[in-house]
């Protein structure tokens, strides 16, 4: 056996840690260690490359320092709240390598020629072409589109859906130049062509990243950031092709199929088509129905809303971005608690979609220590909401939206949501009077059992957490 | 031949993939995308192989640090974060 395959054998094990590692991390109990696992396979990877022949280690050693700092630090800096953002970023970094892996690949044929790299890596031009080519523009729109996600979830750029007109049009006319450029660089062997069609190659699929994002809503980033997940498994697949190697093509391929499988878990649980989310700028155009209502919200003070506290016996909480925003997980759960001491029961109430990633609300509740039995997902805690005196939406807009049920023209109709109306009485914590993030007239806030309490979500529970506290 | 190997072993993922998720509980959905967006990090041995000396001229070499950078940041930063969640869920009680 020549080194070449124990190399390969080698990698064959880590992919087989990296199917173990993801199959452990699908259940709670096994999901830290799951992570350790598939980490041991990444090591591995990296461990047996370095055997590899001609490779240039100080360079090596200075790239993973340096790459392996930035990410340390970032990974420990970054608030419980701006999971979702870093997570996008890191994504994003991924199909950029990706990128640049082709790339270098394409460098070392300009500077073979093709047929010396065909015969020194015995491979097959129109396939390596193909393969560079595809690497190349699934990087840069993962690239490009995660760093808008970025954006948008940071809050540096707006949330809500930018459409202009033509857009559609534009995008279209955008893939078949990309598409055109492709079969030009796949089937020419004219190195010099080939590079100006690759250079442009590359501005169009970093373009396109950001042009498929924009029309997406705010509110579908758990769908977008899951779809970009998926991507960077799919680019790194194709990396794999170009260098020939089945370790990037079978972990990038499990990436790409468990990222796929979460998008359309979030996908349904919106009740939309993948094909919806993407092309029809959900919340651009806010709904009509809503807007000729001209009932007002009717907020309350923070004793008034104590005293209703006080004397409810079940609570539900409905916790969205805005509890995130406000950092006020902890608060939240310190008043779920005085609120059962005071002998009432206390509840989250968890939409899959949630906050700007699937699963957002369930990992700042663990953060906050709040125990799992006491987050009901969306069918257990539907059925029990008439019988709730008090729902408390925390910063929550779209997933307790009643023109979901209700109002047939509304973009987001058919969307199961948390059904906060059918309880006793609803709070709804939120900064201000303005729309949600997906820029949706949410009807639950001019309901008769509804109360506004504006401000700050965290200095608003804070504060009836001291109410409970001074009262006991 | 060798490349109808690859591709069929990425059928194969493909399907391993979509089998490994289906039935995944909603709260671990953040922390599992995080994991796996630490594996999509696996460009790193691309990147690895791709700073060959002497091998594809100065701009290959740059492309390839760069990639390699890249990745590190995706692979390090990724498992960290993803361990840092689920850590939070392991404090709970039973």
């Amino acid at each position: 056996m020549d080194a070449h395959d124990f190399v390969n054998l080698a990698y064959v094990a880590s992919a087989t840690l990296f199917v173990f590692g993801i199959k452990m991390l699908g259940a709670a109990e096994t999901a830290r260690r799951g992570n350790l696992v598939s980490g041991l396979g990444m090591l591995l990877a990296v461990v047996i490359t370095l055997l590899e022949q001609g490779l240039d280690y100080i360079w090596i050693l200075v790239g993973l320092l340096l790459g392996g700092v930035i990410g340390l630090v970032a990974a420990r800096k970054v608030k419980m709240t701006a999971m979702p953002e870093l997570v996008a970023v890191f994504n994003g970094f991924g199909g950029l390598a990706s990128l640049l892996v082709a790339w270098a690949e394409f460098e070392k044929i300009r500077g073979l020629g093709w047929i010396a790299y065909e015969l020194e890596t015995s491979s097959n031009a129109l396939f390596s072409g193909f393969v560079i080519y595809c690497a190349m523009l699934i990087g840069g729109v993962t690239f490009t589109g995660s760093l808008y996600a970025y954006g948008k979830l940071s809050g540096k750029l707006s949330g809500s859906a930018t459409v202009f007109g033509g857009q559609k049009a534009l995008n279209i006319f955008l893939l078949i130049v990309i598409l055109v450029l492709g079969v030009i660089f796949t089937w020419s062997t004219d190195l010099d062509l080939t590079y100006k069609v690759f250079l442009s190659g590359v501005a169009l699929s970093l373009i396109f990243g950001i042009m498929g994002v924009m029309p997406i809503g705010g509110g579908d980033m758990p769908v977008v950031i899951s779809l970009l997940n998926s991507l960077s498994g799919v680019a790194a697949s194709a990396a794999g092709f170009v260098i020939a190697n089945n370790v990037l093509i079978v972990a990038g391929c499990l990436v790409g199929a468990s990222g796929l499988i979460l998008t359309v878990i979030m996908c349904k649980a919106m009740n939309r088509t993948l094909g919806n989310v993407l092309f029809s700028g959900f919340g651009a155009t806010s709904s009509g129905a809503g807007d000729d209502d001209d009932r007002e919200p009717k907020a309350i003070s923070v004793e008034d809303a104590f005293y209703v506290l006080e004397a409810a016996s079940s609570v539900v909480f409905i916790p969205g971005y805005g509890m995130a925003v406000a950092q006020a997980q902890h608060v939240v759960k310190e008043l779920a608690e005085l609120l059962e001491e005071n002998g009432a029961e206390a509840n989250f109430a968890i939409h899959p979609v949630a906050g700007r990633m699937p699963g957002h609300m369930n990992v700042l509740l663990a953060e906050a220590d709040v125990e799992y039995e006491k987050l009901l997902e969306m069918d257990t805690v539907n059925p029990m909401m008439p019988t709730v005196d008090v729902a408390i939406v925390i910063g929550a807009n779209d997933v307790v939206n009643p023109a979901a049920t209700e109002d047939e023209s509304s973009p987001i109709y058919g969307m199961p949501i948390i059904q906060a109306h059918m309880a006793k009485t609803v709070f709804v914590l939120k900064r201000g009077q303005g729309k949600g993030f997906s820029g949706l007239v949410n009807k639950l806030f001019v309901m008769e059992n509804t109360r506004m309490i504006y401000g700050d979500a965290k200095a608003t529970i804070s504060s009836l957490v001291n109410e409970l506290k001074g009262s006991s | 031949m060798d490349l109808i190997l690859l591709f069929f072993i990425f059928v194969l993922a493909a399907f391993l993939g979509l089998e490994l998720i289906s039935k995944v509980p909603s709260q671990l959905h953040t922390p599992l995308m995080s994991g796996s967006n630490a594996i999509s990090g696996i460009t790193i041995v691309g990147a690895l192989l791709a700073i060959r000396a002497g091998e594809q001229g100065t701009v290959g070499m740059v492309l390839g640090f760069a990639a390699l950078v890249f990745a590190t940041i995706n692979v390090v930063g990724g498992y960290v974060v993803t361990d840092r969640m689920l850590q939070m869920f392991k404090k709970k009680g039973k």
